[in-house]
């Protein structure tokens, strides 16, 4: 069984983040592997596991798109237990939107199936940093296959796969046959950590670089260029500051209701 | 003039209010058309016609429910076909935005999500990385597909009511060949409060609540609220995921935000910083929440919230 998964570099959740430069892209300097892709990739080390393993022929290919930097995420997904790591960088990929990133990863997965087609590729719930969850869905329909989003579970019988997946007022059993786009919500394992032995092994796997020119996509379908939204003006939004803050006398809860009555909000 | 094609999918009996809004916001920018999928019921065609629905477009199937999202995206790309829209509108929700990224791909049309206003030109307005910008963008193709966030706009109907015709679209052969199949529909117990996501008011706890989240609730009623929790009281088991607010769940923007024993870290923040006004209640007074609180009290919350619960109670008579 072949994964490929979709692990992306992204600025830190728990620091101020930024915009910069004339298209508004996002300041990666403080970057991680996105929190959210750790469950993808513990959903697909699982699935080989149950298979074998490594041993067996399984593998799991962790694929980052990004600048230099972005090889860290797939550093990291070395580490965690990916059997090997796949880094698409060019410059021409600067500044893609949803359409464009689809489009250039579409034509990666596309070359890593040449000789052995992936029968899974697996997606974190969304990216921390563009937040559009648009990628998975454009990437299926791009690939012509099935996508089953927000997998909160996962379950492969020979060609045919079965999510659950949760909604606001109903939960749904999914069916679908491989080869699929998947994507997982945070609820679906608990991922594991890299430990001393996977820090060792992630030195002797092997990490390609792929460029444009690698997958076959011309630099002007991708980047700025080739997106087809553009963001236009960015204003950082004033930061909120504190208002009152009382300690509890035993009427605070009046207050409250007082506070709420003054700002019509009863 | 712009022609906007309005998505509305499974109308039920009435049309909801995100459903008004995108209508709204659709006749400001021009001719306004809806895609219907899903009965529709006698009140919801008259809500479209007094929304100034020019013309209603449906598939020629019925069954598109028993997939994820692909044959909406190709019923869709063919109705913008039908059509000649240069605009489409859709909800934000989760399944709204995957049929959008669907139908940007089939017609090659730039897609904007977490819209919250749309200019008369089509520009989008947007806040990125968690409420902490503010954007503008704009779709460079000739058709565009926004999907707008509700509570954005408040709906009115149009000057003079539409008596719109239905027109039957055809699926294409292939809408529906490399889809996941749903197999199995189970409805949640339906909680009678609020959506969480189209809540004016949204009363939340974290882990201070310590499992209990009873006064909560009855403070929610009381607010006509919904409920929400942050990552650790969902964690914890206390409440279902679907109420989690915050980086990895649900982002709120009401017009109140009542946060009960949460700290209020980053991730937390995320989801809820848009809100106008923000009420904390915390045991401990350095919790990060007061620094973007409007109105902050350091106290014990299953004082402060039975107490207030009843004074609203009282006010109201």
């Amino acid at each position: 069984m072949k994964i490929i998964v979709l692990v992306k570099h992204v600025p830190d959740a728990q620091f101020d983040r930024h915009l910069t430069g004339e298209a508004n892209t996002v300041d990666r300097s403080e970057s991680i592997l996105s929190e959210l892709d750790e469950y993808a990739l513990e959903a697909a080390l699982q699935l080989i596991e149950a298979r074998g393993g490594e041993a067996a022929g399984n593998k799991v290919i962790a694929l980052s798109m990004g600048p230099a930097g972005a090889v860290n995420a797939v550093k990291k997904s070395l580490q965690i237990g990916a059997t090997e790591g796949v880094h698409l960088s060019d410059e021409a990929l600067a500044g893609s939107d949803a359409a464009a990133t689809s489009l250039a990863l579409a034509a990666a997965i596309r070359h890593l199936g040449a000789d052995t087609p992936a029968d899974l590729i697996l997606t974190g719930m969304a990216s921390t940093d563009g937040e559009t969850s648009l990628v998975p869905a454009q990437l299926a329909e791009r690939l012509g296959l099935p996508q089953v989003t927000f997998a909160a579970s996962l379950e492969l019988d020979g060609g045919k796969l079965t999510a659950r997946r949760d909604g606001d007022t109903h939960a749904d059993t999914i069916e679908a046959e491989l080869p699929a786009v998947v994507s997982v919500t945070d609820q679906i394992n608990d991922p594991r950590y890299p430990n001393f032995k996977g820090i060792m092994a992630a030195k002797k796997k092997t990490i390609t670089t792929l460029s444009l020119a690698d997958i076959g996509v011309d630099p002007a379908h991708v980047g700025t260029s080739g997106s087809w939204t553009v963001v236009e003006t960015a204003e950082a939004r004033p930061p909120r500051t504190a208002g009152t803050i009382i300690t509890d006398d035993g009427d605070a809860g009046i207050q409250l209701v007082e506070f709420l009555a003054a700002q019509k909000l009863l | 003039m712009a022609k906007v094609l309005v998505f509305i999918d499974n109308p039920g009996q009435a049309l909801k209010k995100s459903s008004l809004e995108l209508l709204t916001i659709a006749r400001s920018l021009g001719e306004t058309v809806a895609a219907v999928n899903g009965e529709l019921h006698d009140a919801a065609a008259a809500a479209l016609a007094a929304y100034g629905a020019e013309a209603l477009y449906v598939p020629s199937a019925a069954d598109l429910d028993a997939y994820l999202v692909g044959p909406k995206a190709a019923f869709l790309a063919a109705a913008v076909d039908a059509a000649g829209a240069d605009v489409v509108m859709a909800e934000n929700s989760a399944e709204g935005k995957e049929i959008a990224a669907r139908l940007g791909i089939r017609l090659g049309a730039g897609v904007i999500t977490d819209v919250v206003a749309v200019d008369a030109d089509g520009t989008a307005h947007k806040s990125v990385l968690a409420g902490s910008y503010t954007t503008t963008a704009k779709a460079t193709t000739p058709v565009s597909v926004l999907t707008v966030k509700s509570n954005s706009i408040t709906p009115e109907p149009a000057a003079s009511a539409t008596a719109p015709e239905s027109v039957t679209v055809q699926l294409p052969a292939d809408a529906t060949a490399a889809s996941a199949r749903v197999t199995a529909r189970n409805e949640k117990p339906a909680s009678g409060r609020p959506d969480l996501a189209e809540a004016r008011i949204v009363v939340a706890g974290g882990r201070g609540v310590d499992g209990n989240f009873g006064p909560l609730e009855e403070l929610a009623d009381a607010l006509g609220a919904a409920i929400g929790a942050s990552r650790a009281a969902t964690d914890a088991g206390w409440i279902g995921h679907d109420a989690q607010v915050g980086q990895t769940g649900k982002t709120v923007s009401p017009q109140l935000y009542i946060s009960a024993g949460i700290s209020g870290a980053i991730q937390q923040k995320a989801g809820m910083q848009t809100a106008k006004v923000i009420v904390a209640v915390n045991k401990d007074a350095e919790s990060p929440i007061f620094e973007i609180a409007d109105f902050g009290i350091v106290g014990d919350l299953f004082q402060v919230l039975p107490q207030a619960t009843a004074e609203i109670k009282k006010r109201k008579g």
